[in-house]
């Protein structure tokens, strides 16, 4: 991985479009990618469907959000407030590197070299783990496709389900290989059974549970009245590490913060069912600062910006804050399921990782980041299935425009030539009538070579599309024949 | 890094320019014309019916057959080490032959490791989802208990059943540190095939008492 100045760990994939040409020619991860999104597509229906007022707890999350986003400040101070009065402490992180180091003093501060790790997107977002192994601490990620993929030294490929590109016969083979390095081995006789593998993590997990003395989470939602803080998870990893270790350290970003307690009747609603399809997630863990006798004795939660306040700042954009991580704009993006979630080169993939990576980063700072708005047909599903009404489709619009605003001055893009030359055709009959004619005579010859991509720089844009062919005459032509008759 | 802090507040009230100068958080209008329940017919039934359907078990008892429901439950699973949390009423273990372990001091992790099962009650279930919540009330115990052993048998009075998420949520005491469980452990990571039993308890068994 790459983290040299960015604030938002690259996963050291090329660009969207080359990546994006490699995942395809991926029959194993195409596959893998169809069944797994169909599954949790038609699952995600019917557990929506159940609950015939779900556009109006759609309406109510789109408006808490909406609310925290305006008043940001007073929540945050609300939030430090209420943590601090419940025996916890509050830190401020303005990027990766200083949220990293605020870990990491925490981490030595408790003479410990090793650490137990929830599924977080905010920890990977800041690459704390690389970060942590740069100063002697080892993180173990405890979900299991979390550990799926860093004992793999993979890349994750989905918010909810990282490691969804695998299928169960890698993953068997990558327990084999890898777990005795790190730990208790996996079985010789290890099957691919996902039973098995899932009983093969236990083992191994289980007795860095019982001796992790330091814990690190993510936080689904922290409310500011009661300092509050939520973790929604299923396989008991999480209520293992917020429950045995003696320090718990929670990474949250500025966006997380719900007004008020009550606010999570609309959430724990909109979110299992959003994400993995289910009325409830098996477990959700609710702790308000450090109580005594029971869990860690030691709470600190820190507030992560990292180009959050950037884009809070764009008033067509901020709502990419809202979103909730449930996952559901990937799974029924057909862009997402073609090329995987690893082609987006973000933490955050699919439809959602389009609009806020680029924010997060900066737009017209990063190559990287400004293909991501164009990584959509605009098609409007991800709108459709957001359960806070996120209408990325509209954002992928207003940033592609900032993207080419941003390369303005300078060398022409050949986008930005073809525009100009499209306004001089346009602007007159004659001019247009001319360039039809040699349309039909160009279609002609891509008719006859069979080919469907064009030279030179227009190259580039049939590397992932084919040329229609022009039709041997135009509307025109046709029209002045047909009136002739 | 009190410097990190009005650097982040600066920013964010630099950043929302376009907010009125004057306007409260309370200003900005959420219409909550959402239900407070979407449960139909007999709740308790309900609650049954969508716990079972997360592969827990469910029985239901009168108050007076929960002893010996609860003795016969922890047989089938073999449990002759039990850990009982404080404040568990001890008549529901009146039929109960095996040894107990009580947290009083604390049991470390390993010693939880090494128990056969717990038994807890419950704050409260939501009939909805199939849900139950602690937390932490006498007879709960801490979070650790119901956690680290393999089988949690957890007592619920059909009283004590909420019809869903928004009416449980309006009963909880924030303060008190709680967990939702719906079913056993479970993951969905390999190929989207749900498997139960993780690192939570792989059995869950409820005995629900009516009355």
């Amino acid at each position: 991985m790459s983290r040299d100045d960015v604030n938002v760990v690259w996963l050291g994939s090329p660009t969207f479009p080359k990546a994006a040409h490699d995942a395809l020619q991926d029959t194993q991860l195409r596959r893998n990618l169809k069944h797994a999104t169909t599954t949790i597509r038609d699952k995600r229906l019917k557990a929506v469907a159940e609950l015939d007022d779900w556009e109006t707890l759609r309406e109510a999350g789109s408006q808490i959000k909406d609310r925290v986003m305006r008043h940001l400040d007073e929540y945050l101070l609300q939030l430090e407030a209420s943590v601090t009065a419940a025996g916890g402490v509050v830190h401020w992180a303005q990027d990766a590197r200083e949220a990293n180091a605020i870990v990491s003093k925490l981490v030595r501060a408790k003479g410990a070299t090793e650490v137990v790790k929830i599924k977080s997107m905010a920890t990977q977002e800041i690459g704390l783990n690389e970060a942590l192994e740069d100063d002697g601490i080892e993180a173990t990620e405890t979900d299991l496709a979390e550990l799926i993929v860093q004992l793999n030294d993979d890349r994750p490929s989905h918010i909810l389900v990282p490691a969804i590109h695998r299928n169960r016969t890698e993953i068997r083979d990558i327990f084999k290989r890898e777990m005795g390095k790190h730990g208790i081995a996996a079985p010789e006789d290890l099957t691919d059974e996902p039973r098995a593998l899932a009983e093969a993590a236990r083992v191994h997990l289980r007795e860095k549970f019982l001796r992790a003395k330091v814990a690190i989470s993510g936080a689904n939602f922290a409310c500011a009245d009661t300092g509050t803080v939520g973790v929604v998870e299923s396989e008991g990893n999480g209520r293992m590490c917020l429950t045995l270790p003696e320090t718990l350290i929670t990474v949250m970003g500025l966006e997380k913060v719900l007004p008020s307690f009550s606010d999570l009747e609309v959430f724990l609603q909109l979110l299992p069912r959003s994400s993995t399809a289910e009325r409830m997630n098996p477990y959700t863990s609710l702790w308000t600062g450090v109580t005594p006798g029971d869990g860690p004795q030691e709470f600190h939660l820190i507030l992560l910006d990292n180009g959050r306040t950037k884009t809070l700042a764009d008033v067509e954009g901020r709502s990419a804050l809202h979103c909730i991580r449930c996952s559901a704009c990937l799974n029924v993006c057909p862009v997402y399921e073609r090329t995987g979630g690893r082609s987006y080169g973000s933490v955050y993939p699919g439809p959602i990782g389009a609009v806020l990576t680029p924010q997060l980063v900066g737009v017209g700072t990063s190559e990287h980041a400004d293909s991501l708005p164009f990584a959509s047909t605009l098609c409007g599903a991800c709108y459709d299935a957001c359960p806070v009404r996120i209408d990325i489709p509209e954002m992928l619009v207003h940033l592609r425009a900032k993207v080419v605003d941003s390369h303005r001055g300078g060398v022409p893009k050949p986008e930005a030539l073809a525009m100009k030359g499209a306004q001089v055709v346009f602007g007159s009959p004659r001019r247009l009538a001319m360039a039809e004619r040699l349309g039909a005579m160009a279609g002609r010859f891509v008719g006859i070579r069979g080919g469907r991509w064009l030279p030179g720089p227009a190259r580039k844009w049939t590397g992932a599309r084919d040329v229609p062919v022009p039709a041997r005459e135009s509307f025109r032509t046709w029209w002045r024949k047909a009136g002739r008759r | 890094m009190s410097g990190s802090k009005d650097a982040i507040l600066a920013r964010i009230r630099s950043a929302l320019g376009d907010v009125p100068r004057g306007e409260q958080s309370e200003d900005v209008e959420v219409t909550r014309a959402y239900v407070d329940s979407h449960a139909t017919g007999d709740v308790v039934d309900l609650f049954v019916e969508r716990v079972e359907d997360y592969r827990a078990t469910v029985t239901r008892v009168g108050e007076s057959d929960a002893p010996a429901a609860i003795a016969r439950i922890l047989g089938e699973h073999g449990v002759e080490n039990l850990v009982v949390p404080p404040g568990l009423p001890e008549e529901l273990l009146a039929a109960y032959q095996g040894s107990r372990l009580s947290d009083d001091p604390p049991l470390t992790p390993a010693e939880l490791d090494a128990s056969d099962g717990v038994i807890t009650l419950a704050a409260q279930g939501i009939a909805l989802t199939g849900t139950i919540v602690l937390d932490a009330g006498p007879g709960q115990g801490r979070r650790a208990l119901s956690l680290v052993p393999d089988l949690h048998l957890c007592v619920v009075r059909a009283s004590q059943v909420a019809a869903d998420v928004p009416l449980a949520v309006r009963t909880l005491v924030p303060a008190r540190p709680t967990t939702f469980i719906s079913g056993p452990s479970a993951t969905s990571d390999i190929e989207l095939d749900r498997v139960e039993g993780v690192h939570g308890p792989r059995t869950l068994a409820v005995v629900l008492i009516s009355g």
